[in-house]
C-alpha cells in the first residue's frame, strides 16, 4: 500500500495526463469520425474513396505501429510536435477510423425515405445530413462510440511507448523505484477501471436524453 | 406548371414509363391512377427527380429541372412531396417537422415559421399535436402533419404518392378532406391514389396509367361514366364492383 501512498504525486500527474490525453483525443476522434463517415457515403466517388482509404490504413495498422512511426520518422522530414501532441494526434486519426465505422453503421440505420423527406423539402445534401440524417444516425449508436471510446481511454496507455508519462508510465516509473508491481499496477488498473465505468455512465446517460421515442 | 415530354425511365432492363407525355395547369389537380406497377409512382417521383428520368424533359413553372446541387435543392423547395409512408423526421417534434424547411430553405426568422407552423397544423387538425413526437401520433394524423410540412414551404405544386394506402381506413377520411381542400383553395396537385372517391370530388382530370403508359386521360365525369379504351374499362370494373 505504501508503494501507491508514497507516490501520490506522480500517480496523480499521470491520471491528470491520461483523462486529458482521453478527453482530447476523444473530441478529435469524434470529429474525424463524423467526417470520415460523411466521406463514405456521400455521393462523389472520389471523396468516398478517399474516406475508405483512410478507413482501410488506420484500421489495419497497429496503433502502436502508427505511433512509433509518427513520433520516430515524421522527425526525418522535419517536422516535429510535442511527444503528448504526436501521441494525441495519432490516437485521435486510429479512434477516428474506428468511430467511422459505428457512425456509418449508425446512418445506415436510418430509412431512406428520411433523406427523400429532407431533399424533398429542399434541403442540400449537407443540410440532410446535419438536421435529419446524423442526429438520427449518431442517437442510433451511441452505444458502440461508447464502446470505442473506453477502448480507446486504454489505448492512450500505448503513449507511454512514446515518451508521454501517462498513468501507466506513471505506475511504471514508480514501480521501478519500489519494486511492487501487484500493489502499483493494480492500483492504476483501478483508475483506468473507474474512468471506463465513469464513460459507460455517461455514455447511458446520452442513449436515455437523446433516445428517439419509436 | 408542369409539363412533361417523352418521359422514359428503366430500373436495370424494366422500362417502366414508356414516352410519357403529361402537362398540368395551374390550380388543376391530377389524379393519377392504374394497377400496381404501372409507372405511376415513378412518374410522380420523377417530377422532383427522386427518380432520375432516363430520357425526356421535365419543366416546372417553366424550368427545366435541373441536375444534382443547389440548383435541384431550390426546386425542390418549390415542390411539395407527400409519401406513402409519410417520413416524417423522427427524432423532431411535429412542430420542428413543419419548420424545419422554412429556417433552414427560406431563411424565414424562427419566430415567424413557427407561428406559420402552427396556423398550419391547425388547419389540418393538429394544433394540439404539435409538441408531440412522430411515433406518437396516429398514421392518419402523421400524414397530416407531412402535408402541414409540405405546405410550410409554400409549393408551387404539390405530388401525393399514394398519401392514403398506408392508413387505417378509418384514417382515411380525415387525410382526404385536407387534400379535398386543398384542391378548392386551387392548389395544383398531382395525386396518385387508388381513392376513387377523391379522384370523382376533387379531381379536374384523371389520368390511367398502365404498363408505363398513360392510357388515357379526361375528366372524372368522362372516365369514370364511359371510359374509352378497354384496359381502362377492365380495370374499372375490378376496383368498382364493391
Amino acid at each position: 500500500m505504501d508503494a501507491l501512498t508514497g507516490h501520490l504525486g506522480e500517480f496523480g500527474h499521470g491520471l491528470v495526463t491520461t483523462v486529458h490525453m482521453t478527453v482530447v483525443t476523444t473530441i478529435g476522434a469524434l470529429l474525424l469520425g463524423v467526417i470520415v463517415a460523411t466521406l463514405r457515403i456521400c455521393p462523389v466517388p472520389l471523396l468516398r474513396g478517399v474516406g475508405t482509404v483512410y478507413v482501410e490504413v488506420l484500421q489495419n495498422l497497429p496503433l502502436l505501429a502508427l505511433l512509433v512511426l509518427f513520433v520516430f520518422a515524421l522527425p526525418t522530414i522535419g517536422i516535429t510536435f510535442p511527444l503528448f501532441t504526436s501521441a494525441a494526434i495519432v490516437i485521435s486519426a486510429y479512434e477516428g477510423a474506428y468511430l467511422a465505422e459505428a457512425i456509418r453503421a449508425g446512418i445506415n440505420t436510418v430509412g431512406v425515405g428520411q433523406a427523400e423527406a429532407a431533399r424533398a423539402i429542399g434541403l442540400t445534401f449537407s443540410q440532410s445530413l446535419r438536421y435529419v440524417i446524423l442526429p438520427q444516425g449518431l442517437r442510433a449508436v451511441i452505444q458502440p462510440m461508447g464502446t470505442i471510446c473506453i477502448a480507446l481511454l486504454m489505448n492512450t496507455s500505448l503513449a507511454a511507448a512514446v515518451g508521454v508519462v501517462e498513468l501507466t508510465q506513471a505506475a511504471n516509473n514508480v514501480n521501478l523505484v519500489e519494486a511492487q508491481p501487484i500493489a502499483v499496477f493494480t492500483g492504476a488498473g483501478l483508475a483506468y477501471m473507474l474512468l471506463a465505468l465513469l464513460i459507460s455512465r455517461i455514455t447511458g446517460a446520452l442513449e436515455r436524453r437523446f433516445a428517439i421515442v419509436r | 406548371m408542369v409539363s412533361v415530354r417523352g418521359l422514359q425511365k428503366w430500373f436495370g432492363p424494366l422500362h417502366v414509363l414508356k414516352d410519357v407525355d403529361l402537362t398540368v395547369a395551374a390550380g388543376e389537380v391530377v389524379v393519377v391512377i392504374g394497377p400496381s406497377g404501372s409507372g405511376k409512382s415513378t412518374l410522380c417521383r420523377c417530377l422532383n427527380r427522386l427518380e432520375v428520368a432516363g430520357a425526356g424533359t421535365i419543366e416546372i413553372d417553366g424550368e427545366p429541372l435541373p441536375a444534382e446541387g443547389r440548383k435541384l435543392a431550390r426546386l425542390r423547395a418549390d415542390v411539395g412531396m407527400v409519401f406513402q409512408s409519410f417520413n416524417l423526421f423522427g427524432h423532431r417534434t411535429v412542430l420542428d417537422n413543419v419548420t424545419l424547411g422554412p429556417v433552414r430553405v427560406r431563411r424565414v426568422p424562427k419566430a415567424e415559421a413557427r407561428e406559420q407552423a402552427l396556423a398550419l397544423l391547425d388547419r389540418v387538425g393538429i394544433a394540439d399535436k404539435a409538441d408531440h413526437y412522430p411515433a406518437q401520433l396516429s398514421g392518419g394524423q402523421q400524414q397530416r402533419a407531412a402535408i402541414a410540412r409540405a405546405l410550410a414551404m409554400r409549393p408551387k405544386v404539390l405530388l401525393f404518392d399514394e398519401p392514403t394506402s398506408a392508413l387505417d381506413p378509418e384514417m382515411v377520411n380525415e387525410v382526404l378532406d385536407v387534400m379535398v381542400s386543398l384542391a378548392a383553395e386551387g392548389m395544383t396537385m398531382i395525386v396518385v391514389t387508388h381513392e376513387m372517391g377523391f379522384a370523382r370530388r376533387a379531381a379536374d382530370r384523371v389520368v390511367f396509367m398502365d404498363d408505363g403508359r398513360i392510357v388515357e386521360s379526361g375528366t372524372p365525369d368522362e372516365f369514370f361514366a364511359a371510359p374509352r379504351t378497354d384496359r381502362a374499362r377492365d380495370f374499372l370494373s375490378k376496383i368498382l364492383q364493391h
